[in-house]
């Protein structure tokens, strides 16, 4: 069974379509990339998948590990192990980064019918996590996001993502406003998490970000649905050709 | 509701009242005639209304309605009872001092061995010849509030603390009200005396015995802070949700002392706390909080006035109020800058969060400068919880519920965070914590 199945989704935000009937599948352990212009939906797709209220899906339907997604309320999906690093982390003062990352956990752990940490073995979890990915101490201390640069929140949705252990990874324009050095340390996260029990969705505009984290699979995505799909190569034809070879399509 | 056919019966009612209740003030002479004045004021004047400037979202005719009988000395059943509440709501390490249905209960409360600290029973007082404290406990020209009045008038008990020069106080002061009897009314008056250059922590709390309803708590205090001293302030009002309480602080801060306040209601069904609070002294600084934490039909005000009287004094007041269902919050700041009151600094920011269509919100913000060189703002917000942080939570698997409590502390903890002492803070988010809890 995949791990993920988009069949025929389509998607309106106020009164105006946006996915006209996508379809995607993803297998465990298989890296893909969407990309696709502006506009052309990708965005979309990774709020519709995480629950994200404002969409209305007017057909078509997402299986996760063969249930249906849409029927379930975003925490639930979140701890069914569906996961969207944002493109755009939000920053909530007063809500102190390890507070949130606690509750988090273990709503998610008590969900699945797990027993919650205990409070010495999730602080040496994230120390560890955290230690790896150049996250300092003092940051966790600060309300979620507060005062982090574009890097240290991209490298937070990272470290969450290790701390959460989701099944499903969708990354959201993960290099947006990154420099090429905090994009390595964020893609070095994202590998480290790869793993045949896991499958991810790397979207983004540009091919750069694929030079660190190589897909086994690329769809390219024109006005709200994949127009081709192929393997890494693809990409970097699209890097020469652009995108307006679909758009016309 | 036609006011003027109202207001007729409850000047009698209460006129019966106060008759009924004569024998059971304590004080005569010189407190007996001040009772009597302050009565005849309250009586003239009546519950005050929309029409008077000050209670204008806060019509006590209708909220009210009258006042309830007065309730009986409690009894060894009631003192059990309250017994019971007052373990439910024991800040750790505190010297408890407790006042049962309006009525200094000694076998409830600690004792306070520490020397410089006298605790005394304000019956005691009033029945006695200390006209210092007398003096003090029957202040009423802080404000021409009718309300201020009638306690005056019915106070039945309350606690005198003296604290002495340069003693800081190893533990916090905590008064608790408790009432066990329903329909009635209980009247307390209370006053704390910070000698020059001592510290001292005061919370207060006001909460129901188990099967106490449809109670009325009045109280006041009377703060007086000295030279170089320094108060913490707590009140925590989580009386029982179809109870009234109306409360008043008047506070005199002298000169380079410190004044930190806050009060969280989420209790009673209407509540008023109104702090008249005064530079006295120079070079002195008070941040004066609040918190509402409504739901359901609550009606919930809290009034402050800060008399900036002399010069190089700030002030500062974060209000914050969290409202659902059809809950009520007022908020009214007044901040007087007086002719010679050079180089205040007064600062006022108010926010509410909604988390229904039907809650209110009212802000009132009054600034009377008489002074040119001063720094004086204020702003004020309303809004509901933020969409997208409640998304992020809850892609992250916290449930709605969840997602909305972090985010309703995380809003309420920015008037809380003044509160310096850690304990102190627990004591405070530990009482929004069990509002939260209640909402399920």
């Amino acid at each position: 069974m995949p791990l993920l199945e988009v069949k025929d989704l389509q998607v309106r935000v106020e009164e105006r379509e946006i996915l006209h009937g996508l379809s995607l599948t993803v297998n465990k352990g298989e890296v893909h990339a969407i990309m696709g212009p502006n506009g052309s939906g990708k965005s979309t797709l990774s709020h519709v998948i995480a629950g994200k209220p404002g969409y209305e899906v007017t057909g078509g339907q997402i299986l996760f590990n063969g249930e249906d997604l849409l029927e379930m309320e975003p925490d639930e999906r979140a701890a069914k192990g569906v996961f969207l690093a944002f493109q755009y982390p939000v920053e909530i003062p007063g809500v102190a980064t390890m507070t949130f990352l606690r509750t988090a956990l273990n709503a998610q752990r008590k969900a699945r019918g797990e027993s919650e940490y205990s409070t010495p073995n999730f602080l040496k979890k994230v120390r560890d996590v955290a230690a790896s990915l150049n996250i300092p101490q003092d940051m966790l201390r600060r309300g979620i996001n507060v005062g982090f640069s574009g890097g240290e929140k991209k490298r937070n949705e990272v470290l969450q993502m290790a701390l959460f252990e989701p099944s499903l990874c969708i990354l959201d324009e993960m290099d947006s406003g990154l420099d090429i050095d905090a994009l390595r340390v964020a893609a070095d996260g994202v590998n480290a998490l790869r793993s045949p029990d896991r499958a991810m969705v790397v979207i983004t505009h540009y091919q750069r970000l694929l030079n660190y984290i190589v897909p086994d699979f690329v769809h390219v995505m024109s006005k709200g649905r994949v127009v081709k799909s192929g393997n890494k190569d693809l990409a970097l034809e699209l890097e020469a050709s652009g995108y307006a070879q679909f758009e016309e399509a | 509701m036609d006011v003027a056919l109202v207001k007729p019966t409850t000047e009698r009612a209460t006129r019966e009242l106060f008759a009924a209740a004569r024998d059971r003030l304590p004080g005569s002479g010189p407190v007996s005639e001040a009772r009597q004045a302050a009565f005849d004021d309250f009586a003239r004047r009546g519950l005050p209304y929309r029409r008077i400037e000050e209670w204008k979202y806060t019509d006590l005719r209708t909220l009210l309605r009258e006042i309830a009988p007065l309730a009986a000395t409690p009894d060894q059943a009631a003192l059990a009872r309250a017994a019971k509440a007052v373990v439910a709501r024991d800040a750790k390490g505190a010297y408890k001092l407790v006042l049962v249905d309006g009525v200094f209960a000694p076998q409830l409360s600690d004792q306070t061995p520490e020397t410089g600290v006298e605790v005394r029973a304000l019956r005691n007082i009033l029945e006695n010849n200390d006209v210092a404290a007398r003096a003090d406990l029957l202040i009423t020209t802080a404000a021409s509030d009718t309300m201020i009045s009638l306690n005056t008038a019915l106070a039945t008990d309350g606690v005198v603390i003296d604290v002495a020069e340069n003693l800081n106080l190893s533990r916090p002061l905590h008064i608790v009200h408790i009432t066990t009897q329903s329909s009635t009314a209980a009247f307390t008056r209370s006053l704390l005396r910070l000698a020059n250059g001592a510290h001292a922590t005061l919370i207060e709390s006001f909460v129901a015995a188990e099967g106490a309803a449809a109670y009325q708590a009045h109280d006041s205090v009377v703060l007086w802070i000295g030279d170089g001293a320094e108060l913490q302030h707590v009140r925590l009002v989580e009386d029982a949700h179809d109870a009234a309480n109306i409360s008043t602080a008047i506070v005199t801060i002298g000169a380079k002392a410190r004044f930190n306040s806050l009060n969280l209601t989420c209790g009673a069904a209407v509540s008023r706390y109104q702090g008249f609070i005064k530079f006295g002294g120079e070079g002195s600084h008070a941040d004066v909080n609040g918190v509402n934490l409504l739901n359901g039909h609550q009606h919930g005000d809290t009034t402050l006035v800060l008399d900036h009287a002399v010069p190089h004094c700030s002030s500062n007041e974060v209000f914050r109020a969290v409202l659902d269902d059809q809950a009520h919050s007022v908020f009214q700041g007044k901040i007087i800058v007086q002719p010679d009151a050079q180089k205040t600094d007064g600062k006022m920011m108010t926010r509410a969060l909604l988390l229904s269509d039907g809650a209110e919100a009212d802000n009132k913000p009054e600034l009377e400068i008489f002074a040119d060189d001063v720094t004086c703002g204020h702003g004020a917000t309303v809004g509901a919880l933020d969409e997208s942080l409640l998304f992020y939570l809850r892609a992250r698997g916290l449930s709605e519920k969840e997602a909305q409590a972090l985010l309703i502390q995380a809003f309420v903890g920015e008037a809380v965070e003044s509160v310096a002492d850690d304990g102190l803070r627990d004591v405070v988010i530990e009482a929004a914590e069990r509002w939260l809890a209640a909402r399920g």
